[in-house]
């Protein structure tokens, strides 16, 4: 073997816990090198992912074809949009994704109910594949866990071009008391399919990152549905109990997760 | 006749003379043509350090920050450099007779918005060059950022914080030579409990193989010191910090907050029976655009702001800053160009006023940027000098889904320009085989690595 070229090493020439482990995490361990640099195999497999996850970003959501009509009229899900009205400007314009524009605000005055304990919207974000795999599990889960409390569950809807700071807006509509945007994370070369629920109560214009709470990493290398809904119902309670939620809040982990 | 520009004010000045950034396009306030450029770097250039050091930016009456700036502002050292035009200024960092022990002399009488005005009249080789004059060293549990050293901070996260999966990637990178910056974890999760775990865990790692080096959880610094409450061992206290009042309070903290922490966080040291190599106790992180995203930049560029975020991290003696130069995305830093541009700066601004600065160099997956770009900066920062860089596994954060630099790219970045780990972890490194002399040791004999492994499994009892 050339000097400098170093081979992964098998697994099974690893002891049984560090085994156990390295299939606990998605992170890429254990890839050998040849000298300072990639081995050939590790390089092209990069590219193949990152070319993946480029591809996810610019891709658009088609709610009929992603939840079908079945999902879509048990749950009465309806879809508005932000002042972003293209991808590029979506990229570009922060401040427009964070501002349903007019039509849309009529629409959610029209067909959502106000005041509700737990209002969850939905919004593309980064990644559409997230919102496709993660949202048919989650939405049901936290509708029940709302239900299970005596929470008046909002009416969902569906943001196109959407960014965080959309929850203001929400807020100042609905006047619900949590809102919990479920949002596509960027796409990682791990995985397209990551999504995030942030939190706020009661939003309002004045609210910042510092006012949010965050469940990160909903995916089936990170949180499955059962423990993100688990960790957003808990948040949410945390909040209604202290009147208040960000960086002050510190989330209690759910009593039946290690 | 040469067209005329008038400029209403240092604010907009400031602005125009930026090299093309989205987010300043995004604020308004960018030039709107490439000759309303230069003619801003032109009329820069002629103004006097006096002249900015006597029009704040932002109304101290209104901000904290500038309050900061103006207190701990060295008005004896500026009496030498106060007439001095920023063209000149630009030439004494550049000139060869210009010493680091005389950039040093002033580095306090630098302020922020002058390391701005500075970076704004440089190209990127300048940029690079007068940094690469300027060490500034410190000292926690080990010494960082003398000449001819490079550190890299492992960066082991984990989707849900998995100790396992995160002290297994921490240990696959202590045999690439990296850690001597920080072993430093984002927790994906912000609650006490986690956060206390991972700092136990770390510490325990990094006890048993006896590694001269400091951990951290970059959670925000109040669940940080509520888990040091808790016992838990804090090394570095982490947080992020921005260039404005009110971009930090959207990040849930103000100064009197990092005041507190670090306060806190020294005395926790005292009581610990670890050896110290000095006081150096934060580690803050910074980036281009983080005013601005939190709607908090009272009309003042992103060049400008960042380094006033570096001017309130040189008052709390920080053993580590960053900026995390391609994380904020698209619309503050467009493409690769911006993002190596912003970078180089953020680097420039930080050594000049006197910052151990690091970079994350790194771009996320919807800005038109790729590995490539990122491996070029990499090697323009390694040329200036840069403290350190990021290692994670293969350069892919699985938490945080974007693109940093690698544990190989470590090994590249020394190799190409001869630099070596921190001396108290390379003397470590070599006592274990993991290095030779100077360079690193194939690890490939199953023996070796099997020994060292041995730790690993020691660690990870109780908790896998």
């Amino acid at each position: 073997m050339p000097e400098g070229r170093e081979i992964a090493p098998a697994n099974s020439d690893l002891p049984e816990i560090v085994r156990k482990i390295r299939a606990r995490t998605p992170a890429r361990l254990l890839v050998g090198r040849a000298g300072a640099a990639y081995r050939t195999s590790t390089l092209i497999e990069l590219q193949e992912s990152y070319a993946a996850a480029k591809d996810a970003v610019r891709s658009e959501l088609n709610l009929a074809q992603t939840f079908g009509e079945a999902f879509l009229r048990d749950w009465n899900l309806f879809e508005v949009q932000t002042k972003a009205h293209s991808k590029d400007e979506y990229l570009l314009r922060p401040d427009f994704g964070r501002q349903f524009d007019d039509a849309s605000k009529s629409l959610i005055m029209s067909r959502c109910p106000r005041e509700c304990d737990l209002q969850v919207a939905i919004g593309d974000g980064l990644s559409v594949a997230a919102v496709a795999v993660q949202v048919p599990a989650l939405l049901p889960l936290l509708a029940d866990g709302a239900k299970v409390r005596g929470w008046k569950f909002g009416r969902p809807f569906f943001i196109r071009h959407c960014r965080v700071g959309i929850l203001n807006e929400i807020g100042e509509l609905l006047r619900p008391q949590v809102a919990v945007l479920l949002i596509g994370e960027r796409p990682g070369l791990a995985t397209a399919e990551s999504l995030s629920a942030y939190m706020a109560y009661q939003p309002d214009k004045s609210h910042t990152d510092a006012n949010r709470n965050l469940v990160s990493n909903i995916h089936s290398r990170g949180l499955s549905p059962e423990d993100g809904a688990r960790r957003v119902l808990t948040l949410a309670a945390q909040m209604l109990e202290a009147g208040t939620s960000g960086y002050q809040l510190k989330p209690a982990l759910p009593p039946n997760e290690p | 006749m040469p067209e005329h520009f008038p400029f209403s004010d240092l604010r907009e000045l400031f602005a125009k003379a930026n090299e093309e950034k989205s987010g300043d396009q995004l604020a308004g306030i960018a030039a709107r043509s490439e000759k309303e450029r230069v003619a801003a770097k032109g009329r820069l250039a002629d103004l006097t350090l006096a002249e900015i050091e006597q029009q704040p930016l932002i109304d101290p009456d209104h901000d904290e920050v500038s309050r900061l700036l103006l207190e701990t502002f060295d008005q004896e050292a500026f009496q030498s450099i106060k007439s001095l035009t920023v063209g000149e200024f630009r030439e004494f960092l550049l000139d060869d007779a210009t010493s680091e022990e005389s950039i040093k002399r002033i580095q306090r009488a630098i302020i922020p918005e002058i390391a701005a005005a500075t970076a704004k009249i440089m190209g990127n080789k300048d940029l690079i060059l007068a940094a690469s004059k300027i060490r500034n060293i410190t000292r926690c549990r080990n010494t960082m950022g003398q000449r001819g050293v490079l550190g890299i901070r492992i960066q082991p996260n984990h989707p849900v914080d998995d100790i396992g999966g995160i002290l297994f990637a921490a240990f696959e990178g202590l045999l690439y030579g990296c850690g001597d910056a920080v072993i430093g974890v984002n927790p994906a999760t912000d609650s006490v409990e986690t956060v206390a775990a991972i700092l136990r865990a770390l510490d325990r790692l990094i006890q048993i193989y006896g590694v001269p080096t400091q951990a951290c959880c970059l959670a925000h610094i109040s669940t940080q010191l509520a888990a040091m409450e808790r016992g838990a061992p804090v090394d570095l206290l982490f947080q992020s910090i921005a260039g404005t009042e009110a971009a930090n309070r959207s990040f849930g903290i103000s100064l009197a907050t990092l005041r507190e922490g670090r306060d806190r966080v020294v005395g926790q040291h005292r009581s610990r029976g670890v050896h110290w190599a000095g006081a150096n106790a934060m580690y803050f992180e910074t980036g281009q655009g983080s005013a601005l995203s939190a709607d908090a930049h009272h009309g003042v560029d992103q060049v400008t702001l960042e380094a006033r975020a570096y001017g309130v991290a040189r008052v709390f003696e920080p053993f580590l800053v960053n900026s995390v130069v391609g994380f904020i995305g698209p619309e503050y830093l467009y493409d690769e160009r911006q993002i190596i541009r912003a970078g180089l700066e953020d680097h420039f601004m930080g050594k000049l006023l006197g910052l151990p600065m690091g970079c994350d160099v790194c771009y996320t997956l919807h800005a038109a940027a790729d590995q490539n770009s990122a491996d070029n900066l990499l090697m323009l920062l390694g040329a200036a000098g840069c403290n350190y860089f990021m290692g994670v596994p293969c350069g892919d954060d699985v938490m945080l889904n974007y693109q940093s630099t690698s544990y190989h790219d470590a090994l590249a970045v020394r190799k190409l320009l001869h630099l070596r780990p921190a001396p108290e972890f390379l003397a470590w490194l070599q006592q274990n085989g993991i290095y030779r002399d100077d360079e690193p040791a194939l690890l490939d004999e199953p023996a070796n690595r099997r020994k060292l492994m041995q730790g690993l499994e020691a660690s990870l009892e109780g908790i896998a």
